[in-house]
């Protein structure tokens, strides 16, 4: 328990929330990564309007350039003690990729919007995606000892 | 299907600029949580502590969104519109399917594999031009490319 950060992991939470919130109260629409950016990769003529692409890449830039003005005063909050191969990093990416869009939502969206509205159905992906990825990483750790 | 996705709607420009405000929000909220250092996910993912002790803090982040989200919402609900828009956009959805719980078993992989899910992993991506997060430069555009092939099969599909 030695790297137990409860206050600051409780407080980002916070923040996830009031930017949930932001998007909810203020423009009707649920705060869900996967569905916001993934949706910057569907093909032109795929929306009915131009809002919503431009909206969903303003998010987007919203945290990409949150990450690198805080990638510059913190970079600590970026440091990666992982051992990870290239070849790991994709195929990772890939799958997260395509299983976000595939499963409608990531742990934003359903993790949090979609547990947050009590619904059914994202509570079944959160149990999936969660069970998932513990087995994943015990697998991986018993198997190779952590690295990959 | 309009030809260019058409005109935008009065107050686009403030939704906009309102969606622009959440994602830096939402940013900064990864990064204070610890939900952008791919070691701290594992070690939160290591239930079993199979790596030396398992570490709790992220249940927190979920928990303190909830915490925020969960009673705004019940109140939200009752509202008729939005403050800036004419109705909300919420999902439709409700059936479990294997679409569902696919994709979230890769997910689950993919997220286990190296300890990125989508939002940190952009905002890692944009840490990256720091120097900081160089997993990020690897694990960002390859999640990219996976989201593009999926919504190019996708469409072929329907």
């Amino acid at each position: 328990m030695e790297n137990f950060t409860p206050f600051t992991s409780l407080g980002g939470g916070l923040l996830i929330g009031l930017s949930s919130v932001m998007l909810l109260l203020l423009n009707g629409r649920i705060c869900g990564i996967s569905g916001i950016s993934g949706g910057l990769t569907k093909l032109p003529g795929a929306y009915e309007s131009r809002e919503e692409r431009l909206w969903r890449a303003a998010f987007t830039l919203g945290l990409l350039l949150g990450g690198l003005g805080l990638g510059a005063m913190a970079p600590e909050a970026f440091a990666n003690t992982t051992a990870r191969s290239t070849g790991a990093l994709v195929v990772a990416g890939l799958l997260v990729g395509v299983g976000t869009q595939l499963g409608s939502g990531c742990t934003s969206g359903h993790g949090i919007c979609g547990l947050g509205r009590r619904s059914p159905r994202s509570l079944a992906a959160v149990l999936t995606f969660m069970g998932a990825a513990f087995a994943t990483v015990t697998a991986t750790s018993l198997l190779t000892g952590g690295s990959l | 299907m309009s030809a260019g996705e058409g005109q935008l709607e009065p107050g686009a420009g403030r939704r906009i600029a309102v969606a622009f405000a959440a994602g830096l929000v939402f940013a900064a909220g990864l990064t204070l949580s610890g939900m952008t250092m791919p070691g701290k996910v594992i070690g939160f993912l290591d239930v079993l502590g199979t790596q030396g002790g398992w570490d709790p803090s992220l249940a927190l982040v979920m928990g303190g969104g909830l915490l925020v989200f969960m009673p705004v919402f019940r109140l939200v609900a009752q509202r008729q519109r939005p403050l800036l828009d004419t109705r909300f956009r919420l999902p439709t959805k409700t059936d479990i399917d294997g679409r569902l719980l696919g994709g979230g078993v890769l997910f689950g992989l993919g997220w286990g594999l190296a300890g990125f899910c989508p939002g940190p992993a952009l905002t890692a991506f944009g840490a990256a031009a720091t120097g900081a997060a160089d997993a990020a430069l690897i694990f960002t555009p390859a999640m990219a490319v996976g989201m593009a092939l999926f919504q190019a099969a996708d469409r072929r599909r329907s």
